[in-house]
């Protein structure tokens, strides 16, 4: 059967494979499922590699081109690899308001780099976000899964430094 | 037996999460143990307690004290001082920021007290993760209640005499949503809930998930029996977690009591209930474009009709409520209609809540009934702006939404009403502004937020947003022309009119009401090339007057670009070259000396 021969990738193991074709497996047939399956081999691959969505639409029997136009839809799916530290800089308005614009410009001075990149050596990946819904710590950054609140341009690199 | 003399309900909503209450649990629980209280003092973990500014808070029950930004450094001292010998620790009481005065009980603290909990009820008293805790508070008598004592008329009767209108943002009225979906045709129905809170400082749908999750299923079982649907999705965002989890956790729940599932209380009636998770994409907060990202497609919106109540999800009639509509359901049905309509003003029935954020000293959500001054929110609510600074306006509805400036600060909270200031009432999000804010700087934060998040299916919406963007771009970078006013105007105008959905038809409501009441402000950028708030960066230089230095050296320690040159006891110069105009010696200067 097609499903079963794995085209080769550098960033995806034997094991992973075999997770994912769990997961399309789940999916198939199940009107709608197109997402569900997206984010979670996402989140066994760190990223959505173009062999890896080819892989997903024959599983699914759907059609490449509606694979590849909702993964690019949606900003939480990723075609590009990330870094090892995720940093998601809320730009919702009480973020905007309390000074968000000057911490992502004190990261980009400190470490080359701007929103929607990922650093050189892959050690962070910045990503602007959408309200994350905790103005009342704004300005809010998240790294990986740790909420800081109050960051400052100021502090933002103290924070970040901790991440290697 | 030992028996529980006291509660303390230690918040674990997302802000005070990341301010450390787990850690503070950890450490009371430690402390807790060693003085052998255990069986005498509990903690209970609530959802979100509203009071975000101040985390991590603890309520202590049944006294009502109030601790905020308890730390875990705190924990042996609170125990053993107020928890063992009955004497509450000062130091950690709320302290009103005007005048200093120390308040130590909830319900006593302004924040607190002008307010009205109706939708946000069970907030920090009930703990989100255990269904008994929702029931002892007439927890599913509502459920109950619709399911052998009412007709599905008699339920859309009861939401339509409450006069509860969307809180969304659109407001409406749900219980003509309701009839609608029960007199369309079809034997298969859904009922979805609408928890994809977009809207840049709206959090109330968060907190509702994260403090009452149970509020919403009853919400959606009783609006799946007015029109006789069986399935009901959630979607909700992925950047919401918490909010995802304690959903599960208590939709497992309530399938183990039979309050979910099939043949609920035994009543012969079946619903069932997912949780879909959202990937990112503001526009599926509009009705068609969600129904679309359930069925696994790009979210994109549909022409209207046929409205979703006739041709909703896979194409069979379909309702969909936001999280806070469906929270107050239940109350509606086990009150009445009459007891909701009770407060309010003529047009708008009820509570709303409110996500109270930005340049304001109590930052957090806020529940008020109807009719209620932005003032009171602002002002007494709110406490007013912080640091000496000036109230500007207040930013409602988001990107959708307009500012409204202190001379119609008395505007009462209202559908018309805000609308008629040029503002929406949209889903809650009140966004305070201090003097230090450049309007224009805002119209184009929320153009650059709405030209990103335009799916691009209708061209009004796709290319106009993007003309008015680079406009408004010109304008903060010093290059405005004469006649952007009106070319702006114009865009406005024609994207409004011609857009496919509600992000389009509303998407210049930023720029219009700013230029309604802040047209001045444009006008300094375009002729004179001044930002009056000195925000844009392309338009403002700092300089230090040597007359007001003190020569005390904060701006040169604070500065990240090494542009600011000081000795001891001398006047401190920038360079403007090496200037990234980062505000910080601004912000740090004491004395008004960097201008």
């Amino acid at each position: 059967m097609k499903t079963n021969t794995h085209p080769h990738h550098p960033d995806i193991t034997g094991e992973m494979w075999t997770r994912m074709d769990e997961i399309i497996a789940n999916g198939k047939g199940q009107p709608g499922s197109l997402i569900t399956v997206l984010r979670e081999c996402q989140e066994v691959v760190g990223y959505l590699p173009s062999e890896l969505l080819s892989h997903i639409s024959h599983g699914l029997v759907l059609p490449t081109s509606q694979v590849f136009g909702v993964a690019t839809f949606y900003s939480f799916f990723s075609l590009t690899p990330k870094g090892r530290h995720i940093v998601r800089v809320c730009t919702g308005t009480a973020c905007y308001v309390k000074g968000i614009k000057e911490a992502m410009g004190r990261i980009d001075t400190t470490f080359d780099l701007k929103e929607g990149e990922t650093t050189e050596d892959r050690r962070f990946t910045l990503e602007g976000v959408r309200c994350l819904g905790a103005c009342g710590l704004a300005p809010v950054m998240v790294v990986d899964k740790d909420i800081y609140g109050d960051v400052t341009s100021n502090k933002v690199i103290n924070i970040l430094e901790k991440y290697e | 037996m030992n028996k529980i003399r006291m509660q303390l309900m230690l918040c674990g909503g997302t802000g005070c999460d990341s301010t450390g209450s787990e850690r503070v649990r950890e450490a009371l629980l430690q402390e807790i143990q060693k003085q052998d209280l255990a069986g005498e003092v509990e903690i209970v973990v609530t959802g979100c307690n509203g009071f975000c500014a101040v985390g991590p808070v603890m309520v202590v029950q049944p006294e009502g004290i109030f601790y905020q930004k308890i730390k875990p450094e705190d924990a042996a001292e609170l125990v053993e001082e107020h928890f063992l010998k009955g004497r509450p620790l000062k130091r950690l009481f709320y302290k009103e920021p005007g005048s200093k005065d120390i308040i130590p009980k909830m319900d006593d603290i302004p924040f607190f007290s002008s307010q009205m909990f109706r939708t946000m009820r069970n907030k920090g008293l009930i703990d989100p993760e255990v269904i008994d805790e929702y029931i002892a508070r007439d927890g599913y008598f509502a459920v109950a209640k619709a399911l052998t004592e009412m007709t599905p008329d008699g339920i859309v009767d009861e939401m339509l005499a409450s006069g509860l209108r969307g809180r969304g943002g659109a407001g409406f009225p749900a219980g003509m949503k309701w009839k609608f979906a029960k007199q369309a045709q079809g034997d298969v129905k859904y009922v979805l809930c609408n928890a994809d809170e977009g809207d840049p400082g709206a959090f109330m749908d968060r907190s509702i998930l994260e403090s009452d999750p149970h509020a919403v299923l009853e919400g959606m079982i009783i609006a799946a029996k007015a029109i006789n649907a069986h399935k009901g999705y959630i979607y909700c965002r992925s950047e919401y977690p918490l909010a995802v989890k304690r959903l599960d956790i208590a939709i497992s729940q309530a399938k183990a009591y039979g309050l979910l599932g099939e043949d609920i209380l035994g009543s012969g009636f079946d619903f069932d209930i997912e949780v879909y998770q959202g990937a990112g994409a503001f526009v599926c907060g509009e009705e068609t474009a969600l129904m679309r990202s359930i069925e696994g497609k790009r979210g994109m919106p549909r022409p209207r009709p046929p409205f979703p109540a006739h041709k909703g999800l896979w194409e069979k009639p379909t309702i969909l409520n936001n999280v806070e509509t469906l929270a107050n359901v239940p109350q509606i049905i086990l009150k009445g209609g009459e007891w909701y309509a009770s407060v309010g003003t003529e047009t708008s029935k009820g509570t709303k809540v409110f996500a109270l954020s930005g340049d304001v000293n109590n930052i957090g959500l806020v529940e008020i009934p109807m009719g209620t001054s932005l003032r009171t929110l602002v002002y007494d609510i709110g406490g007013g702006v912080p640091k000496k600074r000036k109230f500007k306006a207040v930013q409602l509805g988001g990107p959708s939404g307009g500012c409204v400036p202190e001379d119609y600060l008395d505007t009462p909270i209202d559908y018309e009403a805000i609308a008629k200031v040029g503002a929406i009432m949209g889903s809650g999000g009140a966004i305070v502004m201090d003097n230090r804010t450049c309007m224009v700087d805002m119209a184009r934060y929320f153009m650059d937020f709405i030209q990103d998040e335009s799916c691009g299916k209708c061209t009004p919406c796709r290319e106009g947003t993007k003309q008015m963007l680079t406009i408004l771009e010109n304008i903060c970078k010093g290059k405005g022309r004469p006649g952007d006013i009106e070319r702006l105007q114009e865009l406005a105008h024609v994207v409004g009119r011609s857009s496919l959905c509600g992000l389009g038809q509303t998407a210049s409501n930023p720029v219009l009401s700013t230029l309604r009441y802040f047209r001045e402000e444009y006008e300094a950028h375009i002729e004179q090339k001044e930002c009056p708030a000195k925000i844009c960066p392309d338009l403002v230089h700092f300089e230090v007057v040597p007359d007001l230095c003190k020569r005390c050296g904060l701006c040169f320690k604070d500065c990240p670009s090494d542009a600011i040159t000081w000795k001891k006891k001398e006047v401190a110069v920038i360079d403007k070259d090496k200037c990234i105009k980062c505000m910080s010696c601004y912000d740090r200067c004491k004395f008004d000396a960097i201008l």
